[in-house]
């Protein structure tokens, strides 16, 4: 937080006004821009998704409304916000209304981290992927939160599910991160960033081979593991849990439950983009590699990450709860730790 | 005031307001959300105290891992069984004593430490520092505690296996 602050009145031309109105303000106005990013990326995902599933499946997705359906999901937003807001009456009240909002804290929280261009940061600070992995811990409590408050047996197991998944997969996660980790020498985004400058070739997923592309894969899956997202929908499997953590949620604050999921996509996207395929740098040499060009390349290598999300979703089924755990204890964790010790081993001699 | 003396007298706010629900709240869940808050409070603290690799380790490890096994714990518990735990007061006086005997011994050390008044422009960074004397000077501690949480790992699984075999 202090680092922020700091950032912000060295580096713009507002250090005139009082420093505590000046915080407050770039505050209020950091967490808006977030959050408005955030409803955009939802809007244009959800419309993203539906037609990749569409293009899937040889259909042709939504298509009424707008020219090529393109104003559908402004329109199922607009029915989000003035559908009722069911509350079941058995329900803890004040923890169902909470939860949400808990589970969307976490995604907004690490976007103040992550390096957009070479100096657009919010906060440089020089632990931001140890602060990135340690605040999107916080949904989870959130999704369980929201599974309890809804009083519903479904829900509760949903809930569980996500518990266990999410604590699970944050073990090879966090070991193929501290791959990079080790190697650059620094858990600072910014530097990790520098490391790769200069074209496709410096990404550090071709470095150490192939060490460092079995940590990509690693953390690949556990990071889709993390998201909730197909083939690791357990906590949400429509045809095991009805809706799984969000059976009983409705309107406004069901979707805040989707503005995160695709939050959470977009967090661990450019995570990924940012520590194994260059962050911000061009991938050919000297090309569009200035200045705001550094925003257009992440969010190009952060929207493609996405996408083969999406492609996941729609080509393989879902695991069993067994196979799930199975697949990070058994399978990712020792090969991460694997990963890890081959790094080691080769920057030593 | 400047904004640094704001948010440490919200977080520090925080942290009391969340610490007292989480002790007087006869919910266990509301105990467990009162908790949260405080360790993010802590949090806070820490990173307003320049221990930047401190705070997250906090959040890390008491937000991402303990609340969530005790939410975990508790909502097993509670829901599925249909068991109610709710926390009660038992053995007021002897708590009493422990109570006003650690709050004596905290008090004596607070009035008596000489706290450092100047402000340090910009904490420098503490993560490698930390690495080096986890590697150096406490190498032995260090080790010790890793085979502690190895050992406490491998009973965990056999304890968890019991049933099954």
């Amino acid at each position: 937080m202090r680092e922020l602050i700091d950032t912000l009145h060295a580096q713009t031309f507002l250090g005139a006004l009082s420093p505590t109105l000046l915080t407050l303000i770039f505050m209020v106005l950091g967490g808006l821009v977030i959050a408005l990013v955030l409803a955009l990326n939802a809007l244009v995902a959800v419309y993203a998704e539906r037609k990749v599933s569409a293009w899937m499946q040889d259909r042709v997705g939504p298509m009424e409304v707008g020219p090529r359906g393109v104003l559908q999901t402004l329109a199922d937003t607009v029915k989000l916000l003035i559908k009722e807001d069911i509350i079941p009456a058995a329900a803890n009240q004040r923890l169902h209304w909470f939860a949400p909002f808990l589970v969307f804290i976490a995604p907004c929280a690490a976007f103040a981290a992550l390096p957009y261009a070479r100096n657009f940061v919010f906060a440089n600070f020089n632990i931001g992927v140890f602060y990135v992995v340690s605040i999107t811990s916080l949904s989870v409590i959130g999704i369980m939160l929201a599974g309890w408050a809804s009083n519903n047996k479904w829900a509760l197991l949903g809930g569980m599910r996500a518990a266990a998944q999410i604590v699970s997969y944050e073990i090879p996660a966090g070991l193929a991160i501290l791959v990079v980790v080790m190697q650059v020498g620094s858990l600072n985004f910014t530097d990790i960033c520098v490391a790769q400058e200069g074209g496709i070739h410096r990404w550090l997923i071709w470095r150490y081979f192939p060490f460092n592309f079995i940590a990509f894969g690693i953390f690949y899956i556990a990071t889709l593991a993390e998201c909730n997202r197909t083939p690791f929908d357990l906590p949400e499997a429509e045809s095991e849990l009805v809706g799984g953590f969000h059976t009983e949620y409705s309107g406004f604050k069901w979707a805040i439950f989707m503005l995160s999921e695709y939050a959470e996509m977009l967090v661990v996207a450019l995570v990924g983009a940012s520590l194994f395929l260059g962050g911000w740098s061009s991938p050919i040499p000297g090309f569009l590699n200035t200045g705001a060009w550094g925003v257009f390349w992440l969010v190009l290598k952060g929207v493609f990450l996405i996408f083969t999300h999406m492609w996941l979703r729609w080509t393989l089924p879902r695991f069993r709860v067994d196979q799930l755990m199975h697949l990070s204890w058994k399978v990712l964790t020792p090969f991460s730790f694997a990963c890890l010790l081959g790094v080691g081993v080769w920057i030593l001699i | 005031m400047t904004s640094f003396d704001v948010m440490f007298y919200v977080i520090g706010a925080l942290t009391l307001l969340s610490a007292v629900i989480m002790v007087f709240s006869k919910n266990i869940i509301l105990n467990a959300i009162g908790l949260l808050f405080t360790f993010f409070g802590v949090a806070g603290i820490y990173v307003m105290l320049g221990a930047d690799f401190i705070a997250a380790t906090q959040l890390l490890i008491y937000v991402g891992g303990i609340l969530v096994l005790l939410l975990f714990g508790v909502m097993l518990s509670q829901r599925i069984t249909g068991l109610e735990m709710r926390t009660g007061t038992l053995q007021v006086v002897p708590a009493a004593i422990v109570c006003v005997g650690i709050a004596a011994i905290l008090l004596r050390i607070i009035l008596t430490t000489p706290w450092p008044q100047a402000k340090v422009a910009a904490p420098a960074p503490t993560t490698s520092k930390i690495g080096e004397l986890f590697m150096t000077t406490y190498l032995i501690p260090f080790e010790i505690v890793s085979v502690l949480l190895l050992a406490a790992l491998v009973g965990a699984a056999f304890l968890g296996r019991r049933d099954a075999r």
